[in-house]
């Protein structure tokens, strides 16, 4: 569905009224706007990390509830072009996600498992290390890598960095390719870079990733690594996981349990 | 300003020319106003093939700019007077390329309008700022140079003595550029065709091969245009110096070669098996890769035999043969071979579109047209002073 200007502006416009009404009903209750950075609610963590279990994952077969909420919840366009396509969390056939686990003899099952792939976040991001902008970084407190698409120049550098094919370059205007617009949500233009931001707005209103709490099977698990009580460290203790490509040093945060 | 008075008084055929120029450069122009409408999405470019065409030939013309250190060295650091006359033209080669490699990165940026960003953010740790430094540097370091020499000249009198520490710095300098825009590439893990210390010094190679190779095949136009003679021992020493560039860089492709195959490491040797043999019966770029191949093997055999390379017919020939060997090399097999096959494995492959083709031409032809300007401007200055 192809959104026009006009709805587009009254979705827009209708939002920021709506915010802006909450907002005034705020501090008429005497409260701050309780949703923010630094708020309460916000979760917070001083490494946020995920851990996907496979076998659950692919339960359910051909299952998309994870990556359709996250591209929902982040006006992420569907692009009818491979050539074009915006993605930040998607699946692939384990063999393409662990080339280094492949073998010719391994049973099918294994080798075509759905993998959830989405940025790593990865604790030693090169792709935070050659932006010329710092238009994406690696926040300290909590380990995320970001991305500021108003400063990013679209020199898609990041892009040659990052070794998982994490990110994602607005070859055309992203903006006519939404097919449901959240008007929570900032859409980007043309010329920038994007990938998954583990959900940051999200967890300052203290709400989970949106795909870990759309995925119907529990697959995916999200926490602090610091934490040494946290659930996703508990799972590290007991069950076998592997990361995408640690021989590169990039230090990747998503674990996969197989 | 500058002597540009010079430029503005030529002959009827010099004018037809910068006119073919200017129409070249207006249509990419026309493409590129659609570019900045549509987006990079009128490129051949894809999520998997993030660089093509731009970011090849800024890699190849840094090269060029950086070779201008072939005549300056002899010239400034070991009184080599044969290259007297060829000196300036290679400064003046120099900024032009220079140019046209800043003109490649910015209609590459997806939102040219924010290039400030990058000296507004100065991040140290990434080599496209430190390239921007180098590149923007070495532009200054041969404009003064070529000024000052040029107009010491016009006036009959020895240029100052302070531009001599100038034009030594500018030597390392030349060196810096293409090692800085050999580490855009060679840093980044997961992309195995880059990563390799000697893509700096294969870079420098092949840039002391193409860049000579440019400007003996421009001084031979202006000799038959105008008359100017850089001097047969000037041409021969500068064939000298593509020989050795030619051979060094196939050396060094070889030295990859080796290491990929004898290792068989299968990330290090895929990305040479979708150039030179195609991966999934993908093979857009084989042919083009296997001419490179023939045309550097032609033009070693001819520049390795005296009686071959300095024979003044063939000289050109060979000139345009290593030229555009390495043009296929550096200028299209290097930066997109580093993207086939993808992190994924994907074979996605990569052409250029029209709107690039154009695009690309078009900054060629404002390459030219500086060139064109600045060596009349010098020659003016020669003619006047030798008359
Ligand atoms: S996965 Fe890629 S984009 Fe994400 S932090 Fe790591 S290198 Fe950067
Ligand atoms: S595309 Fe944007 S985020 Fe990526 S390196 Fe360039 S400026 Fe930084």
């Amino acid at each position: 569905m192809i959104i026009s200007r006009k709805k587009f502006l009254k979705l827009t416009g209708i939002s920021m009224l709506a915010a802006t009404g909450e907002r005034i009903a705020e501090s008429l209750a005497g409260t701050a706007p309780s949703a923010g950075p630094g708020s309460p609610r916000a979760l917070t963590a001083k490494r946020w990390a995920m851990v996907i279990d496979l076998q659950k994952c692919a339960r359910e077969d051909g299952c998309t509830a994870c990556i359709d909420a996250c591209h929902r919840t982040h006006n992420v366009p569907d692009i009818d072009n491979r050539a074009h396509e915006i993605k930040w969390i998607w699946k692939e056939e384990f063999k393409h996600a662990f080339p280094s686990a492949h073998n010719e003899y391994q049973a099918e099952h294994i080798e075509s498992l759905p993998v959830l792939l989405l940025c790593n976040h990865c604790d030693n991001p090169p792709c935070v290390r050659v932006c010329p902008t710092q238009a994406t970084w690696k926040r300290e407190e909590d380990g995320i890598v970001m991305m500021d698409w108003h400063r990013c120049i679209g020199c898609r550098y990041c892009m040659a960095a990052c070794p998982y094919g994490s990110r994602s370059f607005n070859w055309i205007d992203p903006r006519n390719d939404i097919a449901q617009l959240n008007p929570d949500f900032p859409t980007r233009t043309k010329g920038v870079v994007e990938k998954c931001t583990f959900c940051d707005t999200r967890l300052a209103k203290g709400e989970l990733p949106a795909c870990v709490e759309a995925c119907p099977q529990d697959a995916i698990f999200f926490g602090d690594l610091d934490d040494a009580g946290s659930e996703i460290r508990q799972l590290l203790k007991s069950e076998y996981a592997i990361r995408r490509k640690p021989e590169l040093g990039t230090k990747p945060e998503i674990y996969y349990i197989v | 300003m500058f002597m540009f008075e010079k430029a503005l008084t030529g002959s009827r055929k010099y004018w037809t020319w910068i006119a073919c120029l200017a129409a070249v450069v207006f249509l990419a122009f026309l493409a590129y106003l659609r570019q900045l409408d549509v987006g990079l999405g009128i490129s051949g470019m894809s999520r998997d093939v993030t660089w093509g065409i731009y970011i090849a030939q800024f890699t190849f013309f840094v090269g060029v700019a950086a070779s201008a250190v072939m005549v300056v060295l002899p010239y400034y650091l070991h009184n080599y007077k044969a290259f007297g006359r060829v000196t300036i033209l290679g400064e003046f080669l120099a900024i032009s390329s220079v140019t046209m490699c800043a003109l490649f990165i910015f209609v590459d940026m997806g939102q040219p309008a924010r290039v400030l960003n990058v000296l507004l953010y100065p991040t140290l740790n990434s080599p496209m700022f430190w390239d921007m430094v180098s590149l923007g540097g070495y532009f200054l370091l041969n404009a003064v140079i070529a000024l000052v020499t040029l107009s010491a000249e016009r006036k009959g009198i020895a240029p100052p003595k302070w531009i001599k520490p100038v034009i030594i710095l500018s030597i390392p300098w030349a060196i810096s550029i293409h090692t800085v825009t050999a580490f855009l590439y060679s840093g980044l893990p997961g992309r195995s065709f880059w990563l390799t210390a000697i893509l700096a010094p294969r870079f420098l190679a092949s840039a002391f091969a193409s860049g000579p190779s440019l400007l003996i095949l421009l001084c031979l136009l202006i000799r038959r245009l105008t008359g100017y003679d850089v001097g047969k021992e000037a041409l021969r020493k500068l064939a000298v110096i593509v020989t050795y560039g030619m051979i060094l860089n196939v050396f060094f492709l070889l030295m990859e070669i080796f290491t990929a195959f004898y290792s068989k490491i299968p990330e290090h040797m895929e990305h040479f098996h979708y150039l030179f043999a195609g991966l999934e019966g993908r093979d857009a770029l084989v042919p083009w890769m296997w001419t490179s191949v023939l045309l550097a093997a032609v033009s070693l055999v001819l520049l390795m035999t005296p009686r071959f390379r300095n024979n003044q017919t063939l000289l050109p020939v060979i000139c345009i043969v290593v030229f555009l060997s390495l043009w296929i090399d550096k200028g299209l097999g290097l930066v997109v071979g580093g993207f086939i096959p993808s992190p994924l494995g994907a074979i996605t492959e990569y052409a250029p579109t029209l709107y690039e083709i154009s695009i690309t031409l078009g900054i060629f032809a404002i390459g030219f047209l500086m060139v064109t300007v600045f060596y009349k401007i010098a020659l003016s200055v020669r003619e006047q002073y030798t008359q």
